[in-house]
């Protein structure tokens, strides 16, 4: 049976579209999923609440410190070492054996797993160094994480910037690393901080390298070697230990929120600060 | 002079990620190489006791697991991708691509935990329903694996697909063929190497993905032999047992961390090349 | 006396193609010389070898002096050769930031100089690039909202902040409307006892009417250089004339 090819591009474009709407179901589902089971379970009890009976009853309190603490410290870290990296490569070298030597550690290390990390982490900060559990432990390691992703954001910020901006610099006298603090930099902030925002949205979700970094002790930390748990692995633990699954619910909706709220910011600013320059 | 000093302290940052690399394969080999050693390079990848109290590291029944959650993950995350990414690339209406490429980014941003969660609570008590077995499957991960690669296969696919010159599109459709001829005939042959690359980049995460499929698996320690009973695949083994693992027992995690990380390696290394080889 | 900028048989080629071949010109302390020539002649690789900008380009072979106040400019500290010589470029290329931000990022990159000494400085260097009326009440906005011929003016008033005794121009009012070219014009003159002015221009009437002394290039070789009346009426190359009178271009 031959099909007039007109006719068969429907039948595709039914199909495609298909596929693409059954993804999108997906997606609204578990987002619709956690909320209608954990709207209920977010209050100010619960959001500022200690956690009572290993978490099976009471807040989370100590986890979204833990989670704050530790996503901060992790771009902390992160953002100086990858943007000073990208300013290497773009300002400072052509393409050569040494640029592709930095690029292939930084796409090396995008490709680890977490597992991994962790197991690094583990060995290295934990055990070796030895910080014991701790946010130091858990925010070196996932720094080292989004290290890779801060670095190609911000690559990509720094070649946006038109080289007759540094021209201009230059032909007043500016040295480059004035050209670059006062011209370069400030121009690419808006990338380079969608990068780090986003960095910091990566930090919040992963819990297989917090895990055995930070630990997951329950109690607030109260000094960088302090064991943390922070809310992604708390909710993991709910879970699997079966506590509560209301609980459960309601941290994995605040999870969501966190993720979509630092993407949301991270989009917006890049928007309104690249609006500023024109 | 400061200029020089302040290049020179760059080079050092930007050496970082690298040293970072390479200090990680250096600990992880460093805890496990002794002890494959000590149980036998053979005994650890094809044995398939795994009993850690009597001291027997074998490590086939989760390679398989890996290997077979992986592959259906990503027939299905594949395909699924694909088909998304060619609809987002031609088919729909240029508003709408606004709106739904950010949202499939949405789907990227949901913690691995979470999906593991929804799949115990809604995907696992269905396939016990609908199929029998305990729910906790190789199906039930490459369900769930799958649906989490869709934005790494999404993304590059349409990249891939937008990096084939407009002039091709266009000789096509001058010729007299539809969207979809076109498509299918020229686009999607001259995107090919970006869109294995897509592939392998999305086996890649699954293959590393842990607490989704711990959740979902079963973490049984037999050898799957088929798709509705459970299986641990390598990652789980690591993050169940890591816990309480001691001495030899902790090495072998470090061992099986080990063979993920080369499988990885392999594994982005062939990304590289199908990139490499249109260039 | 020795000439403000001296330039001995200049020869430079970029990615192996030659692009000036043994230049030889003066330019004496504050005067007007225009730089004229159809394009691709060299004029503007002439302005950045100058000032050295033409460094960081790769592939670059140099050979001949280009002497400032009789010092050769690769001897000179690159900051300081670029503070002495200053550039404008074709289009105007305003810095993200305010108007004053924009006037006092020279002066900031070398002291740490205390506000009323910068407000002083940012309000002389718009004056004399007659732009002060026009921004005074609003400095502290975007420099990116000016008009064309205002963002050029801008730029020149960038330059001359950093107190500059040369200023060279490329081509800068060749975007612009008769208006700001007759302000750009008129700065020149006005100022001609401040600075010493080399003016790139593919406008054969701007050079006439603002320049002291003119030198022609076609490809890449000084074809003929002297004071402006003579060379416009009665050049003494075929090639000036064929040039100056419109039959090449």
């Amino acid at each position: 049976m031959v099909v007039r090819p007109l006719v068969w591009q429907r039948i595709v474009w039914v199909g495609l579209a298909a596929m693409t709407l059954f993804t999108l179901v997906v997606l609204f589902f578990i987002i619709g999923f956690i909320t209608s089971k954990g709207a209920h379970v977010i209050t100010p009890e619960f959001l500022f609440g200690m956690p009572e009976r290993m978490g099976k009853e009471g807040g989370i309190l100590p986890t979204v410190i833990a989670t704050i603490y530790i996503s901060l410290l992790a771009i902390a870290i992160a953002t100086p070492i990858g943007v000073g990296s990208a300013v290497y490569l773009t300002e400072y070298t052509r393409e050569s054996a040494i640029t592709r030597v930095i690029r292939f550690g930084a796409d090396a290390l995008a490709g680890v797993p977490s597992i991994i990390f962790g197991l690094f982490g583990f060995i290295l900060f934990v055990i070796r160094l030895r910080m014991g559990w701790s946010l130091a432990a858990g925010g070196l390691t996932l720094a080292f994480m989004i290290l890779p992703t801060i670095i190609r954001t911000s690559e990509e910020a720094i070649r946006a910037v038109p080289y007759n901006l540094r021209e201009v610099s230059y032909s007043l006298g500016g040295a480059k690393s004035q050209t670059i603090a006062r011209v370069v930099l400030p121009n690419a902030l808006p990338g380079i901080l969608t990068g780090v925002i986003l960095g910091m949205g990566r930090s919040v979700a992963e819990t297989a390298a917090t895990i055995f970094t930070a630990g997951s002790s329950l109690l607030i930390p109260r000094s960088l070697f302090d064991p943390a748990r922070t809310m992604a692995v708390h909710f993991y633990i709910l879970a699997r230990e079966g506590l509560s699954m209301e609980r459960a619910y309601g941290t994995a909706l605040m999870l969501i929120v966190s993720i979509l709220l630092i993407n949301v910011v991270a989009y917006s600013l890049m928007f309104r600060l690249t609006k500023k320059m024109r | 002079m400061r200029e020089k000093l302040i290049e020179k302290g760059l080079l050092l940052v930007a050496f970082s990620a690298v040293a970072m690399i390479f200090l990680i394969a250096y600990f992880i080999f460093r805890e496990g190489v002794p002890l494959v050693a000590k149980v036998g390079v053979w005994d650890f990848i094809a044995s398939t006791r795994w009993s850690p109290g009597k001291g027997q590291f074998g490590i086939l029944p989760m390679i398989v697991g890996s290997v077979e959650v992986t592959i259906l993950a990503v027939i299905i995350g594949a395909s699924l991708g694909l088909s998304c990414a060619m609809f987002l690339a031609e088919f729909a209406p240029r508003w709408s691509v606004r709106i739904l490429k950010p949202m499939i980014e949405l789907l990227a941003g949901i913690p691995s935990v979470v999906y593991g969660f929804i799949g115990v609570v809604v995907l696992v008590p269905w396939i016990r329903r609908a199929f029998g077995g305990p729910g906790f499957s190789v199906l039930a991960s490459a369900v769930i694996l799958g649906i989490m690669i869709l934005p790494t296969v999404i993304a590059i696919s349409l990249d891939a697909l937008h990096a084939v010159p407009p002039l091709y599109k266009e000789g096509s459709l001058a010729l007299g063929a539809t969207r979809w001829q076109t498509l299918y005939r020229v686009q999607l042959p001259a995107a090919r190497s970006g869109i294995i690359a897509a592939f392998i980049l999305g086996m890649g995460r699954a293959v590393g993905e842990t607490m989704a499929v711990i959740m979902v698996a079963g973490n049984a320690l037999t050898m799957p032999t088929s798709l509705l009973q459970p299986v641990r695949t390598l990652t789980s083994n690591i993050a169940l047992e890591m816990g309480y693992a001691s001495g030899d027992h902790q090495a072998a995690l470090f061992a099986t961390g080990m063979v993920l990380f080369v499988i990885i390696a392999i594994l982005n290394t062939a990304a590289l090349i199908v990139t490499r080889r249109r260039t | 006396m020795a000439a403000k900028l001296s330039i001995r048989q200049l020869a430079v080629a970029v990615n192996k193609r030659l692009i000036l071949r043994g230049v030889d010109l003066d330019v004496e302390a504050n005067t007007i010389v225009s730089v004229i020539g159809p394009a691709h002649s060299g004029k503007t690789t002439l302005l950045r070898v100058i000032n050295r900008l033409i460094e960081t380009q790769r592939e670059l072979l140099r050979s001949g002096d280009v002497l400032l106040d009789g010092t050769e400019v690769r001897r000179l500290d690159i900051d300081v050769l670029r503070r002495r010589v200053g550039l404008i470029f074709a289009t105007p290329i305003p810095l993200p930031g305010t108007i004053f931000d924009n006037v006092a990022y020279g002066p900031r990159l070398k002291a740490r100089l205390r506000r009323p000494r910068i407000a002083d400085l940012v309000e002389q260097s718009l004056r004399s690039a007659a732009l002060w009326d026009e921004v005074k009440d609003r400095l502290h906005t975007s420099a990116l909202r000016l008009s064309g011929g205002q963002q050029q003016r801008l730029c020149i008033a960038r330059t001359i902040a950093v107190n500059p005794e040369v200023i060279m121009l490329d081509e800068p009012t060749s975007g612009l409307d008769p208006i700001s070219t007759a302000q750009v014009e008129n700065t020149m003159r006005e100022l001609k006892h401040r600075f010493t002015w080399v003016l790139v221009t593919n406008n054969v009437k701007q050079a006439a009417r603002v320049s002291d002394r003119v030198a022609f290039f076609l490809s890449g070789e000084l074809v003929e250089e002297g004071e402006a009346a003579q060379l416009f009426t009665t050049p003494r190359d075929k090639r000036t004339d064929d040039y100056v009178s419109g039959r090449i271009g």
